[in-house]
């Protein structure tokens, strides 16, 4: 089935309900928060048609559009979008994380509904817009776009300190996306297409129709990278992270977890790479190093943390530190891990901000302390936190073993020592998550709070079955997903990998410095896989 | 015989000087107003003392009196509201915009 | 049979879903009988596969089956593949045997639990992540088994989470075990590119493959020797070695049962065979083979005199696996893969009997454990008394015993490769593990001294369910030792079945030695196993020598022993406190809040400041904009003349 414009379709769709939703007057709140799950959900439903029409193997862009009257020709900007394999399951998360982020919401918001439901709707749009934009300045307006709905949701729905966190947010965000329209006016100019389409900047560049000087690319580069590591978060931009979290409303804290975030690591793959191949190899070493001290560095921090939110939002510095590693080791495993790593990271911690949310919604607190042994009072809720807890610790047999061990195979080819650091993570990932786990469920029920406390409902469950069944089945049968990053990983690793190749007469094989030396004449058995046949 | 050019501008600036001092100066709104006047009444005879022999400048003069002329009439309706609702004309009175 | 013999680790996993799905709603019966049947299903299927095994020709002896690829990407492929070869068939035997007999055990002693379906859907699930792990046909898998068993063991140790004791151990369980898991993660990206797959006999191939293409590094710290020193260190966290051993006597929190399945018979084993199916890679490292004995040694005997000064009837035990393991890991090291692979098959058998009577006797006590409140049980509970006195014969090396022929295996191996040192080390500890398994029987069973009040009255016997496992593991306990005879007395049968899926024949590990010396050397060994039992009755049974006054002579050692040597002290201070403290002091409140949050918010302040600064400007007064314009004009007069 082809559905003509099928990608602006899903994009604009959420943002029109939106505006429906705003528009009605004097619905009941039950009819508007329907009305916005139902929608999200078609979204979602209709999201699986990208895959459906994904023709296996595929390199490129397999799905192309371009809106003839949304145009300005004369400045260059096209409404251009496209899906290939780095951005097919980023589009998917995104339409499976909104439905459940809004269903998440149903008891838990009561103030301003319509205002509340539409700006979720913006949001998709916003979300879906970063994601297919292959145009940078339609890609600038998404990003710029997701900014106002989250920082509304934070600063109106949001907790205590809201206003505090929703500024620091923003203002965070707005200092890094300064940087990259200034990059982009630059590139546009330098590179003198007349267009902002970046498939043909990308493609006068890797020809050398146009060039840019050393000091040019890092510059660029470096504007490009701010900006999305900020929003990864990476070390040391990382602290309007935990403020945000903490502050946001339950489905606030889904999305910006779940995708927010994955935003800016998506932006390095689909844009710093590509764009700047020196750049990156140049930066690579130091992005690398931060990346491992963002791994342990959220991982310790996250082991002191008293309130739950912080932790998990530290807990989220680690992981995607993990991610920016694995991009940043330029190998096939590490690109793929790392975008399998962005899906698990989307599911288990939308999940885990879930799993807080609905106790918070029966405590109003989120301090470790106040509780303890609540395994006894809703044991169904524990024994659900605990198999997201083991997926985000990378548990194998869930999905977020794959992704990590992907990535640390990937990055342990260029780097070995880093990467040994790095695999410290995986302890402390177990230490912070299962210290919690201890303390908040099990040992003897002290408080008569948490005696009456109600297991999990219907729809409670309708939220957390999806997530929980996605992490089982991405870590048992990774192939429909791998498959599918395979041939874009490809695509961004090859002006790197021939810039390397230009750079050092190396090749990117592993050789340990201590290992024995094939005798002169032969040739080393590995890395010729499946070399071995299977009876 | 022509006067030489020098002394329309230097009428056009002694007045131009006279109206700006006056507007820093006085604090009725009212002679403030005046002095604005003189100040546009400075710069049109500076363009008419450019333009001898040609026409474009003595235009510009034109579409200066007429705009000054509207300028005038809401000046001077405004002047008088503020006069009615806060009876008095000191501009110092007038600090609603302080930042 | 061949095709089929994959589905053996899928019995317990449909158990554990049906379990843990439905398992509170169903009666108690059809817990027990879906928890035991899915576990007699895999062991039958098992003794099935051994028998089709058996019929092929030595050098075939192995089943494949993919399943389908697990991870892809590049150049890396890992499947879902099980196989068996007669090393994985041997603890596929042991671990759904000894399983089958602990969960019909287990139906008896957590009966009236309220989590009775939850125990047994943990314990099947254990069961196939174990069977997994031996099974997998790759290292990745068994990865998955590997955690598995560790997710697992910390669910049982925390089976009654209430408990804060239980809780904390099960996670300590866990984070200990996770150090030796991320040097493993290491290991496995050494191997990968150094082989360029991860399956088992993929790189045995490499590594058998002519001419040598990794020859053996003796005399330097070669790749090889560094991909198996980080596969130990896994091995060391699940088989509780020094200094990784930690966690295995606090896991004693955990039901009786799960100590005797899973941190006695089957998971803590994992290590030794880990090391024994990678035995290919580690004779290629000497260096490797070298620190696993030693430190499977320095284990040994360390844990064995913990053990000798303990009052918790299962604390004892623990120590004890934890010295037996070193034993294990010592004849490994030493190339006596078959040595460790015996004496891992017989202490599966005694040690779940002496776990599981001392679990009927702490049922018969109401949840005593205190070996100083027991005594004079040998009348109240008979059959127990009888069962475990075999278990203590066994472990202690009493001649005819299946712990005799296997310790003395090990021993010999030890001696007769030139380790003299080990083979002293590894006398004292059998004459201390002789001692502190008879100090257990006699405490717990004998009677007391006059004076001392005995709380024995009010224990009772077990139900058959219980001893019927009892009774089966005592048999075995007896008779396992013929199928490792040594040469003067008959046919080495396991090492004959397990020899094609060892290094061994390749490297000739059989040291030198006469049937003489080697008959010599197992008197030696079990006159020190006497030896130990003589000491235990001096002290305990005809009270000849006071226990109280020895302490009392060397306070120092006896403090040292009693507090196991304040290890777990020395970790909490020295790693778990300055971690917290640099965490929360360092990075989280002055990295973070001062310094990063401080710029942050210290730019906003700068801004806001300067705005401060320049709202003056807006004055609002009328005059005072016209006096900057005029200021404005004039400065841009000025500007265009001077310029």
């Amino acid at each position: 089935m082809k559905i003509p414009y099928l990608l602006a379709l899903l994009t604009y769709l959420p943002a029109a309900g939106g505006i429906l939703v705003l528009l009605v007057n004097g619905a009941q709140e039950k009819v508007i928060r329907w009305f916005a799950f139902l929608l999200s959900a078609a979204v979602f439903v209709l999201s699986l048609l990208l895959v459906a029409s994904y023709p296996l193997p595929a390199a490129g862009y397999v799905l192309e559009e371009t809106l003839g009257w949304l145009q300005v020709p004369q400045l260059g900007i096209t409404h251009h979008m496209g899906v290939d394999g780095v951005n097919l399951f980023l589009v998917l998360l995104t339409t499976f994380l909104t439905p459940i982020a809004i269903l998440s919401s149903f008891t838990a918001v009561h103030r301003k509904v319509q205002s509340y439901y539409a700006l979720l709707l913006f949001l998709e749009t916003g979300m879906l817009g970063v994601f297919l934009a292959l145009d940078l300045v339609l890609f600038y307006l998404f990003w710029e776009v997701t900014l106002v709905p989250m920082y509304l949701l934070i600063g109106i729905w949001g907790g205590e300190r809201r206003i505090y966190a929703a500024v620091k947010f923003i203002l965070y965000t707005m200092v890094g996306s300064l940087l990259m329209l200034v990059a982009i006016l630059y590139l546009h100019l330098q590179t003198g297409t007349g267009s902002f389409d970046l498939l043909r900047i990308a493609g006068q560049l890797s020809s050398g129709a146009a060039a840019l000087t050393r000091t040019q690319e890092l510059w660029l580069f470096l504007a490009f990278f701010v900006a999305f590591a900020i929003k990864v978060p990476l070390f040391p931009f990382h602290t309007w992270l935990p403020d945000a979290h903490v502050e946001a409303p339950t489905a606030g804290s889904i999305l910006l977890a779940g995708v927010l975030l994955k935003m800016g690591a998506y932006g390095i793959l689909r844009f710093c790479l590509p764009l700047f191949p020196h750049a990156s190899t140049a930066f690579a070493p130091l992005i690398s190093l931060l990346a491992v001290i963002g791994i342990i560095y959220g991982a310790l921090v996250a082991l002191v943390q008293t309130d739950m939110k912080k932790l998990i939002a530290y807990s989220s510095v680690s992981h995607l530190g993990f991610v920016v590693l694995g991009i940043f080791s330029f190998s096939l495993q590490g690109l793929q891990g790392a975008s399998y790593q962005m899906l698990n990271h989307g599911i288990s911690t939308g999940a885990l901000f879930l799993i807080v949310g609905i106790l918070y919604e029966r405590r109003h607190t989120r301090r470790i302390e106040e509780f303890g042994g609540i395994a006894r009072s809703m044991p169904h809720y524990a024994a659900a936190t605990l198999i997201i807890a083991l997926s985000s610790i990378g548990l194998p047999g869930l999905n977020g073993f794959v992704g990590e061990f992907l990535i640390l195979l990937g990055s342990f080819a260029k780097n070995s020592a880093l990467t040994a650091v790095a695999v410290t993570g995986v302890f402390f990932s177990a230490a912070y998550l299962l210290w919690m786990y201890q303390r908040v469920y099990f040992g003897p029920l002290t408080r008569d709070e948490n005696r009456q406390l109600a297991d999990l409902d219907r729809r409670e469950w309708a939220c957390l079955i999806p997530l929980i069944l996605m992490a089982v089945w991405m870590g048992i049968y990774s192939q429909p997903f791998l498959q599918r990053m395979e041939g874009a990983s490809r695509n961004i690793l090859h002006p790197i990998q021939s810039n390397q190749l230009v750079a050092r007469e190396a090749s990117p094989d592993f050789r340990p410095a201590a290992s024995p030396k094939p005798a002169a004449g032969e040739s080393r058995i590995a890395p010729e896989p499946r070399s071995f046949p299977h009876e | 015989m022509t006067v030489p050019i020098i002394y329309y501008l230097g009428l056009s600036a002694l007045l131009f000087a006279l109206g700006s001092v006056g507007l820093l100066l006085k604090r009725n709104l009212l002679v403030q107003f005046m002095c604005v006047e003189l100040m546009l009444n400075a710069a049109n005879l500076a363009f008419v003392a450019f333009s001898q022999g040609r026409a474009d400048g003595s235009v510009i003069v034109f579409i200066v009196m007429a705009v000054a002329a509207a300028e005038a009439g809401v000046g001077l309706a405004l002047v008088v509201v503020l006069f009615r609702n806060r009876n008095s004309l000191d501009s110092e009175d007038f600090r609603l915009m302080k930042g | 049979m061949s095709d089929w013999f994959w589905i053996i680790p899928f019995f317990p996993l449909a158990g554990f879903l049906v379990l843990g799905l439905v398992g509170r709603r169903l009666p108690v019966a059809a817990v027990s009988l879906t928890a035991c049947g899915s576990v007699a299903l895999s062991f039958v299927t098992a003794l099935f596969s051994w028998q089709a095994l058996l019929r092929q020709p030595d050098e075939a002896r192995f089943f494949s089956q993919r399943l389908f690829t697990w991870i892809a990407a590049g150049n890396f492929q890992a499947d879902f593949s099980f196989g068996l070869n007669p090393l994985s068939m041997v603890m596929v035997l042991v671990i759904t045997g000894v399983g089958l007999l602990i969960h019909i055990y287990s139906t008896g002693y957590m009966h009236g639990d309220p989590g009775y379906p939850r125990f047994f859907a943990y314990l099947n699930l254990f069961l196939f992540a174990m069977l997994t792990l031996v099974m997998a046909e790759n290292y990745l898998l068994l990865f998955v088994g590997w955690e598995g068993v560790g997710l697992c063991s910390y669910l049982l140790i925390g089976f009654w989470f209430e408990k804060p004791a239980a809780a904390s151990a099960g996670k300590k369980a866990f984070l200990v075990n996770r150090i030796g898991d991320a040097a493993f993660l290491l290991g496995l990206f050494l191997l990968f590119y150094q082989f360029g797959t991860l399956d088992f006999r993929g790189i045995e191939h490499a590594l058998h493959s002519e001419p040598l293409h990794f020859p053996v590094e003796t005399g330097q710290i070669g790749t090889l020797t560094l991909t198996a020193l980080l596969l130990f260190v896994g091995a060391v966290g699940k088989s509780a070695q020094i200094p990784l051993y930690v966690w295995l006597p606090d896991a004693m929190e955990g039901p009786t049962p799960v100590s005797a399945l899973i941190h006695a018979a089957t998971m803590v084993t994992a290590g030794i065979y880990l090391v024994v199916r990678s035995s290919a890679l580690f004779t290629r490292a000497p260096l490797a083979m070298e620190t696993v004995a030693v430190v499977g040694m320095l284990t040994a005997v360390f844990a064995a005199t913990i053990g000798l000064v303990q009052r918790d009837i299962k604390r004892v035990l623990a120590y004890s696996t934890v010295s037996q393991l070193g034993y294990m890991f010592a004849a490994v090291g030493v190339g006596a893969f078959v040595g460790g692979m015996f004496h891992l098959v017989t202490h599966a058998f005694f040690k779940a009997l002496l776990f599981l009577g001392a679990g009927s006797v702490i049922h018969g006590l109401h949840g005593e454990q205190d070996l100083f409140h027991m005594g004079n049980l040998r009348k109240q509970m008979p059959r127990t008394f009888a069962v475990m006195l075999v278990g203590m014969l066994a472990i202690a090396g009493v001649p005819g015993l299946s712990g005799f022929f296997s310790k003395d295996e090990i021993l010999w191996k030890l001696f007769s490769s030139g380790h003299t040192w080990l083979w002293i080390a590894g006398l004292a500890g059998a004459a201390m593990t002789a001692f502190y398994t008879a100090r257990l029987i006699l405490l717990a069973f004998g009677s007391r001294p006059h004076g001392e009040e005995a709380h024995g009255h009010a224990a009772h016997e077990s139900p058959a369910v219980m001893v019927v496992p009892l009774v089966i593991l005592a048999l075995l306990s007896i008779a396992a030792g013929w199928i490792g005879l040594p040469a003067w007395l008959g046919t080495n049968h396991l090492e004959e079945f397990l020899s094609p899926a060892l290094a061994v024949h390749a490297e000739g590990a059989h040291g030198a030695g006469s049937h003489s010396t080697e008959i010599a050397a197992a008197a030696l060994s079990s006159g020190i196993a006497l030896l130990g039992i003589g000491a235990a009755l001096l002290f305990y049974f005809y009270r000849r020598l006071d226990p109280d006054a020895l302490a009392g002579r060397f306070p120092f050692l006896y403090r040292l022993l009693r507090n196991k040597y304040w290890v777990d002290e020395l970790y909490r201070g020295v790693f778990v406190q300055p971690c917290l403290w640099i965490s929360r002091r360092v990075f989280w409140l002055y990295w973070d809040q001062e310094v990063i949050d401080g710029l942050v918010n210290g730019t906003g302040r700068i801004l806001a400041g300067a705005g401060n600064i320049l709202r003056r400007l807006q004055s609002g007064s009328v005059r005072d904009y016209a006096a900057w314009l005029c200021a404005g004009a004039l400065t841009v007069l000025l500007y265009l003349l001077i310029v």
